[in-house]
């Protein structure tokens, strides 16, 4: 084809068209769950928060094991001994060594902060999801809506402390009355944002060519309004869970959570209050310090995930 | 006429999750005293940014100026301190945004945002400022000033609210007006009132105007020169006849070709430019525009071409001509090619 | 002359927007369209333009008033039925980037209408996917990425495949140019028209670009605050618009090269468009009309054919 040019520097000729094959995606195809990874691991505070929050979940498991005490022993020849190569964490009052109690009531923390966020994440999606899905789908599905949303607005003004109290009076306390006392008001936050989520991406586009496509409403709530809701969803649980382990640790400080013997972070700090003053500072020092730790790595790490996975906040 | 502005050998880039994007690639242009200069390109070519750097706003920390120079009279706006910018914007430089909605304060009342531009930058009393807002909301083409005066941006339609904008640009008589895609946002008949105004100003202020658009009917309006940007660099530029009379740039041309012309009866086929616009992580060597072009040459991969000038006012930055290059005729008649 | 594939007839699409307040959005329009052909509907923001499109296929159930596709009224169709207008009736949407979901593959999004209706499976249905990128201009490797791997344009083109995926025989194409370059829509357009003549389509094309709508249809519509103003074939509203609206925006586009400067003489609409929550009386376009009339405040004027296929609403005529 080119024979009839005429003849000029072989620089000016007509480019090979291989040069410019190839060229339109280059860069690998990462999903939205690998590149929110790669976001992660690029912010250092994320990864901080994740690496502390993998050893609290970790040393919660092993910990107890690692010394030769458990958290209820008590040997009151060895009441608030300081920290030696035996006891690494000291000992209480009642020579319960502090390392188990430290990691016992890791797990209580735990328990109850995932427990209640999990409540919460299945009550608040099948709330929101029903109330954001049926809301503008006629005279029914506007009652449903409404019917839900002032449950949900009834239970938004209750404090939770209140509730708490209620149930200590009328169940026993303990852990599962905590779970359940958390869990009563909390799911209402979680469904609030997943109603909104849902009524924002209902508008979407793709959403309405789902529907004109014919898509069943099941596959529209699955492949199209959960994934793009996950993100938001787990940022909020990795807010929602210090939030409840902070309440655990508050409420058993004031006497109001778990009941001794059992250890959490709370009622050990409660025991070292009277402590404090003969200089026995790790019997308060080691479960505040615990507290902190737990709520600065789920925070920082749900920061990291937020940058990752919301997407208002790109670049 | 003397020059106003000189930009000379910009370059800007931001840093992302992702790598560097070179947004502006070595941009030189210049405006003169009463004239309007449109700088026209597609989105993600750099005209923004480059706008953003004449206005000293180049959006910290991300973004940043890495080269070149913005003189402005005889002072250099990379090199000023950001007190003096301030200055120097809304006193001397004027700015228009696309979205009048959000360069509004939707708190404070029209007249108040108006009155506080004049008063930052000119020795006033409070009357003579509301006097001066008055006269300037007048001047926009907004009737009933008084009551308008104290009311609020949500009172006003799309069109209003770029006309308040436009008020607030000329509050302090800029020599230099930068408009960001003005009529972008606005509706025809809307974005026809206000490119009048914008030339009625001119007329009357004898103010320079740099105008940001993609929309080359904007251009034919209101432009005295173009400067066509691709992938951050100026392909060509000249004088408006010129561009549209006497594309020198492949580029150019494809725009022109792309879009249906009204004035002509018949119903031809849209010549589009085939693919999409280089990624700026990794721009190309040579010319950003090869794998477009129906006429991509080998030097065009490995070189980028050099300013080839056809008069005073237009150059364009294309190997199709230089004298060594096949004649863009000969090609077609060659059979290699389809863009007629 | 071929039938009439669909027929409006006085369709209202009302909204409430809450204090007992009605925006009404589109506000009795009837038109009906030829199979083959494309209908432009032109319209400045808040014209109603989009929702016309929306009513028609059934994403917004009419307040009042009828859409007839292919002789039957839509509203009346059983479930069946209905299921198969869903599939013959397709939309391409206005935003590239919302109109595509971010969390499925590009494979996936042109699959889905193919599985609500069963149309291919297995094997088969990933050739039907490779073989509708092609056709769109895009490559089968394409499949497996995700939108925002794209551009604009190609995205657009990912959204016409998912479109054609289920052989439509109409398209509402709902302002699918605007959010793309210069240089894309050119592309775009290309591809509608190819597609158009090949797959033997009906086009419903809404969009504010004038010069588009006029290259792209056969015949126009000009709406105004829920009203059709004028309707007429392309050719004919450009050369003799009656309308003074119609005539008003005409003058405001752009003039396409600079020598033609001053040529169009500009009406200059004084105002705003009033809000569509509280209209005028009469006819809605009369307080920024130059020819405006005391009868224009009483009666809307009727919807009437001036000449052969020329309908305007207006008291001039």
């Amino acid at each position: 084809m080119t024979n009839s040019l005429p003849e000029t520097d072989a620089l000016f000729r007509p480019a090979n068209p291989a040069h410019f094959e190839n060229k339109q995606i280059s860069r690998p195809s990462l999903s939205f769950w690998q590149d929110a990874v790669l976001k992660i691991v690029k912010n250092k505070m994320a990864v901080i928060g994740f690496v502390l929050l993998t050893a609290i979940i970790v040393l919660s498991i092993i910990g107890p094991y690692l010394v030769p005490y458990s958290q209820s022993e008590q040997s009151l020849t060895e009441g608030n001994l300081p920290l030696s190569s035996d006891h690494w964490f000291g000992t209480d009052d009642l020579g319960r060594d502090m390392w188990a109690r430290i990691w016992a009531g890791a797990r209580i923390s735990l328990i109850i902060g995932i427990a209640s966020a999990l409540i919460d994440l299945v009550i608040g999606i099948t709330v929101g999801g029903v109330s954001g899905y049926m809301a503008g789908r006629g005279k029914t599905g506007d009652r449903i809506d409404s019917f839900l949303m002032r449950i949900v607005e009834v239970l938004y003004g209750i404090p939770y402390l209140l509730v708490v109290i209620l149930l200590m009076v009328i169940m026993e306390p303990g852990l599962v009355t905590m779970i359940i006392a958390l869990s009563i008001t909390g799911w209402v936050g979680m469904a609030r944002i997943v109603r909104g989520q849902i009524l924002q991406l209902k508008q979407q586009e793709f959403v309405l060519a789902a529907e004109k496509l014919g898509t069943s409403h099941g596959k529209i709530i699955i492949k199209h309004l959960l994934p793009n809701m996950m993100g938001i969803i787990i940022v909020t649980l990795t807010f929602t869970i210090p939030q409840a382990i902070f309440a655990e640790s508050f409420l058993s400080f004031l006497g109001l959570g778990v009941q001794a013997p059992t250890a959490s972070w709370g009622t050990m700090a409660n025991d070292a209050l009277g402590t404090i003053l003969s200089g026995h500072w790790w019997r308060l020092f080691f479960p505040a310090l615990m507290i902190s730790l737990t709520m600065f790595a789920f925070n920082a790490f749900g920061d990291g995930l937020q940058d990752a996975l919301d997407p208002r906040s790109k670049n | 006429m003397s020059r106003l502005l000189e930009v000379n050998d910009l370059k800007v880039s931001f840093r992302t999750y992702g790598g560097e994007i070179q947004a502006v690639r070595g941009v030189s242009f210049y405006i003169d005293e009463g004239e309007t200069l449109a700088i026209v390109g597609e989105s993600g070519c750099g005209k923004s940014v480059t706008a953003q750097a004449v206005m000293g706003m180049v959006p910290v920390p991300h973004g940043k100026v890495k080269n070149g120079q913005i003189l402005f009279g005889d002072r250099d706006i990379t090199k000023l301190s950001k007190k003096k910018l301030q200055q120097i914007r809304g006193s001397e430089i004027g700015m228009i945004f696309q979205d009048p909605m959000t360069s509004l304060n939707p708190t404070m009342k029209i007249g108040t945002q108006i009155r506080e531009g004049i008063l930052k930058h000119q020795k006033l009393s409070k009357n003579e400022a509301k006097e001066k807002a008055l006269e300037l909301l007048r001047l926009v083409g907004i009737s009933d000033v008084e009551k308008r005066y104290s009311q609020y941006p949500h009172e006003f339609s799309g069109g209003m609210r770029q006309r308040v904008v436009i008020a607030i640009a000329l509050a302090c008589d800029p020599k230099l007006i930068i408009a960001d895609e003005p009529t972008t946002a606005l509706d025809v008949t809307i974005q026809a009132q206000i490119l009048d105004l914008l030339k009625d100003i001119q007329k009357k202020r004898n103010s320079s105007i740099i105008l940001i658009t993609h929309d080359l009917g904007v251009v034919a309006e209101v432009a005295d020169r173009v400067a066509v940007m691709y992938a951050g660099v100026v392909v060509e530029s000249g004088t408006v006849d010129e561009i549209f009379e006497n594309p020198k740039h492949p580029y150019t041309l494809g725009l022109l070709k792309s879009v249906p012309n009204l004035d002509s009866p018949d119903k031809e086929r849209l010549i589009p430019i085939d693919g999409s616009p280089p990624d700026l992580f990794a721009p190309p060597t040579g010319c950003p525009f090869a794998a477009r072009c129906p006429f991509a040459m080998e030097v065009c991969v490995m070189h980028m071409p050099d300013k080839e000038t056809f008069s005073d006012h237009h150059y364009a930055k294309c190997w199709l001509n230089d004298n060594r290059a096949i004649k863009v005729e000969e090609m077609i008649t060659a059979g290699s090619e389809q863009l007629v | 002359m071929s039938e009439n594939v669909l027929e409006i007839h006085d369709v209202k699409k009302h909204f409430n927007v809450g204090n007992k307040q009605v925006v009404k959005s589109v506000d009795g329009i009837s038109f009906s369209i030829k199979k083959g052909e494309t209908l432009g509907i032109v319209g400045e923001s808040g014209s109603g333009k989009s929702t016309i499109g929306r009513t028609i296929v059934g994403l917004y159930e009419a307040t009042a008033g009828k859409v007839v596709f292919e002789g039957k009224e839509i509203s009346q169709l059983d479930r069946k039925e209905k299921r198969e207008f869903n599939r013959k009736m397709q939309m391409i949407f206005q935003d590239p980037h919302a109109s595509l979901n971010p969390r499925m593959r590009v494979g996936e999004i042109i699959a889905e209408g193919i599985d609500a209706y069963g149309l291919a499976k297995g094997k088969a249905k990933q050739e039907r996917v490779f073989q509708l990128l092609e056709r769109v201009g895009l490559h089968p490797d394409h499949a497996t990425r995700f939108p925002h791997e794209f551009s604009g344009g190609q995205r657009q083109r990912i959204g016409i495949a998912r479109a054609l995926a289920v052989q439509p025989s109409f398209i509402v194409a709902d302002e699918p140019i605007s959010a793309l370059d210069v240089s894309i829509q050119a592309q775009v357009v290309n591809l509608l028209e190819d597609l158009q003549k090949e797959e033997d389509l009906t086009y419903l094309f809404i969009a504010h670009d004038l010069a588009m709508v006029k290259h792209i249809s056969d015949r126009i519509g000009v709406m105004y605050l829920g009203k059709m103003m004028e309707l007429a074939e392309s050719q004919t509203l450009f050369q003799e618009p009656l309308h003074p609206y119609t005539n008003a925006l005409l003058s405001a586009i752009p003039v396409s090269a600079p020598k033609l400067r001053g040529t169009r003489e500009r009406i200059v609409l004084g105002g705003d468009p009033p809000s569509p929550i509280n209209p005028p009386s009469g006819c809605p376009f009369r307080t920024r009309c130059p020819s405006t009339m005391e009868r224009c405040a009483v009666v809307m004027p009727e919807w009437k054919e001036v000449k052969k296929d020329h309908w305007v609403a207006c008291h001039l005529y």
